[in-house]
């Protein structure tokens, strides 16, 4: 099962390749993984999608614990809980009714188009991964994307609940 | 006031003192001069200079296990750094407190492919508890305090510290301050039980008809042997140690069933198969313990006590987890039984004990010799138990004879059986013998090894004759790896691809090259006089090699697939 979990860590060099390598060396799987400081600049926060069963949810999250730069480690999943993505993808927009059908996706999604060039739009979107697959499915229909990148997810439980020191 | 200003290579060894280190193993190599030249200049700190940096962290690694303090190693950049990662791994897989400092290229070489540049930090990251990356002098004295308190508390482990070049030369000048007395917000170990697990283990232990303890190295690290003696004897249950938990309770203590696992006794793994409640205290329900873990014991409740959340539910699931330091934990237990009025239930003990008798009955661990054949192998452990009186350091290397040593030398104390167990790293035996000897200079410190295991580091021996180390080193000689023999013999149709030694070197010539004295032994009738004479040798440096049975095979040993107490008695004899 997929399952999002949040990372509270000190914001020092090699703490990232701590949990990469930990990863790696004991085969868990990693979805995506998205890393940045947080307001306080000596910590950094950073979400991991990954999947198992119990048994290795369990040791990811006391593996990741483990190691001595995590101050924090919270599974999200199960509470309620805002989860986002950030998609650009770029699309061939080569003439008008291409155009005005990315133009319509883009606004039934509620997303914007961020760039234009003489051929191709890039367009912007933000939300929960099945809604970014939803509308990748719904752009190849009507056109050919070109290039696309993904954030990774982010998350934050809801509520009064907060992952801090 | 004003602060005495100091180069970054003194404030390693400032900060060291500080950290009230007597010893350092190394090796001196261009990043780290600056550090030799500081450690030449005082004489509070004896360097140790090996002949491999390995054996240096070896050498480190058994001062650690004997004294409990940290060992620590001190090595240059690119090969001496990377010739210490399997010591590194060594102490990580048995959890040993170790710190290694590592020499680096410039700060401003660094990522160039410099001379002698390697990613030590990077090369070791699997294989330590952390490790610290100095980038100015500012960072040295808090790096190794921190490192020292890492490697010393929660679970124990190795932490490796890099020392680029420009933070040591005599050019940079810093004051110099160091606080020994850490706190991180990011780490910190639970020592206490929680008190609803102590109370559901405590009426879980009150109710077992059938309670066995399985205790481990947690009990060695922790000091907590007297206190698990003291556990054992309330509870009146039978006590099994793992191969890295041996003399956690004496060897010769009357509920003592011996070693388990897979060179384990029948009487200790069956008890465990036949428990109703297994007390696993400091261990990690290792593989070579388990066996099959789909078949281990379905029918235990198994409380598991660890200062590691992460070894707890790992390979078995554990019905009542503890996070605590063992120690601590079993004096909770202790008093939460009085809370309960625990009465030991006499009339389950009894039934209990029969059975667990009824198994010793089948003497799992005996062998025979006949007093014309070639010497068995068991036989000099015994001689040796006999002639030290049971009151000997003993440092193993890895294989058969690591095995018949575990079995037939009964350790009446922690920290007096040294192995590799979690790595099983030949040619860590006489290394750690040295570093154990170095510690203890007036106890019997025995370096017991194979033919193969002794090769892996006998350079050693010109470190022995320059420091005095008059370790008594005990070649179990097979003229084979034995123990790849052995697996060839049982699972490879007896094809002996690689496992015999057709060019061994004469040993004693080799011990006598060195400076030291060698003594053989071919023949079962002079075996004890031989050895009593090694002995009887307190100054010197003894190589005693003894041709032992080549064909003798380490038993009983656990049938692959099998539950844990299925298990070969003999060739072609099942328990
Ligand atoms: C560094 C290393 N390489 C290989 C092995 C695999 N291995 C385990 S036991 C053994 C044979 C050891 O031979 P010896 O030291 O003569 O001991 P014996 O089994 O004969 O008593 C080998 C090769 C190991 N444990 N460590
Ligand atoms: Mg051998």
């Amino acid at each position: 099962m997929r399952r999002i979990l949040s990372i509270l860590m000190e914001n020092e060099p090699g703490s990232l390749s701590r949990i990469v390598g930990l990863f790696s060396q004991r085969a868990f799987n990693i979805e995506s993984l998205t890393v940045a400081p947080t307001n306080d600049n000596s910590l950094s926060r950073m979400t991991i999608t990954t999947s198992g069963d119990d048994k290795v949810l369990e040791q990811i999250v006391k593996q990741v614990n483990k190691l001595i730069d995590v101050i924090k480690i919270i599974d999200i999943t199960d509470r309620q809980h805002i989860e986002r993505e950030l998609l650009l993808v770029k699309v061939n927009a080569m003439n008008d009714t291409t155009r005005t059908e990315v133009k319509r996706l883009t606004d039934i999604f509620r997303g914007n188009i961020v760039d234009i060039g003489k051929q191709v739009y890039t367009v912007q979107l933000t939300g929960n991964a099945d809604k970014l697959n939803a509308f990748i499915d719904a752009l190849q229909h009507e056109t050919e994307i070109i290039e696309s990148a993904r954030s990774g997810c982010v998350g934050l439980a809801r509520g009064d609940k907060a992952l801090r020191i | 006031m004003t602060t005495e200003l100091l180069t970054g290579a003194e404030m390693v060894v400032k900060s060291l003192s500080a950290l009230k280190v007597k010893y350092i193993f190394g090796y001196p190599g261009g990043s780290v001069l600056d550090i030799y030249d500081a450690i030449f200049q005082q004489d509070e700190i004896e360097h140790i200079l090996v002949r491999h940096e390995q054996a240096a962290t070896h050498m480190a690694d058994g001062y650690a296990r004997a004294t409990g303090k940290v060992g620590v190693v001190l090595a240059t950049s690119g090969p001496g750094a990377t010739n210490c990662v399997t010591g590194i791994a060594t102490a990580y897989m048995d959890s040993i407190p170790m710190v290694v400092l590592a020499g680096q290229v410039a700060s401003s070489l660094i990522g160039n492919d410099a001379f002698q540049e390697t990613d030590i930090v990077g090369c070791t990251r699997p294989i330590i508890k952390h490790s610290f990356s100095c980038r100015s002098l500012a960072d040295i004295p808090d790096a190794l305090s921190k490192a020292f308190y890492l490697a010393s508390t929660g679970r124990p482990g190795p932490v490796v510290v890099e020392l680029p070049k420009d933070i040591l030369i005599p050019q940079n000048k810093g004051p110099f301050n160091i606080n020994t007395d850490i706190t991180m917000r990011s780490y910190n170990p639970n020592i206490k039980g929680h008190p609803k697990q102590i109370t559901k283990a405590a009426q879980a232990i009150a109710s077992a008809k059938k309670l066995v303890i399985y205790s481990g190295g947690g009990i060695v690290l922790s000091d907590a042997s007297a206190l698990l003696t003291t556990l054992a004897e309330t509870l009146k249950a039978p006590v099994t140690n793992t191969l890295m938990g041996l003399g956690g309770i004496s060897g010769t203590h009357k509920q003592f069933v011996g070693m388990l696992g897979m060179h384990g006794s029948l009487e200790a793994n069956k008890s465990m198969a036949n428990a109703d409640v297994i007390l696993a205290l400091g261990v990690r329900f290792d593989d070579r313990v388990t066996n099959n873990v789909e078949k281990f014991c379905p029918n235990a409740t198994i409380i598991h006590v660890d200062i590691d959340p992460s070894s707890i539910s790992k390979t078995i699931n554990a019905h009542i987890p503890v996070v605590g330091l063992v120690k601590i934990v079993m004096q909770q237990l202790l008093d939460e039984l009085k809370v309960i009025n625990f009465v030991a239930d006499e009339e389950a003990l009894t039934q209990w004990w029969q059975k667990i008798n009824e198994w010793r009955a089948v003497k799992s661990m005996s062998y025979e010799q006949d007093d014309n054949e070639k010497i068995k192998p068991q036989r000099v452990v015994e001689s040796l138990y006999k002639i030290t009186q049971g009151d000997a350091y003993l440092c193993s290397d890895v294989g058969q004879h690591q095995m018949f040593a575990a079995q037939h030398y009964p350790f009446a104390k922690p920290r007096q059986w040294i192995n590799s167990g979690g790595a099983g790293t030949m040619g860590f035996g006489l290394p750690a013998a040295m570093g154990v000897k170095l510690a203890f200079p007036d106890k019997h410190v025995i370096c017991i090894t194979g033919d193969g295991s002794i090769q892996m580091n006998i350079q050693e021996l010109s470190t022995c004759l320059q420091y005095k180390l008059p370790v008594v080193i005990v070649t179990l000689n097979n003229r084979s790896l034995g123990m790849v023999r052995q697996w060839q013999d049982m699972v490879y149709g007896g094809r002996h691809s690689s496992s015999y030694m057709e060019s061994l070197p004469d040993f004693i010539k080799v011990a006598e090259a060195y400076g030291h004295i060698g003594i053989k032994i071919d023949h079962l009738s002079e075996l004890d006089d031989k050895l009593a004479q090694a002995f009887a040798i307190k100054d010197r440096l003894v190589f005693v090699d003894i041709m032992v049975d080549e064909k003798e095979h380490v038993y009983p040993m656990q049938i692959r697939t099998g539950a844990i107490d299925e298990m070969w008695l003999k060739k072609g004899v099942k328990a």
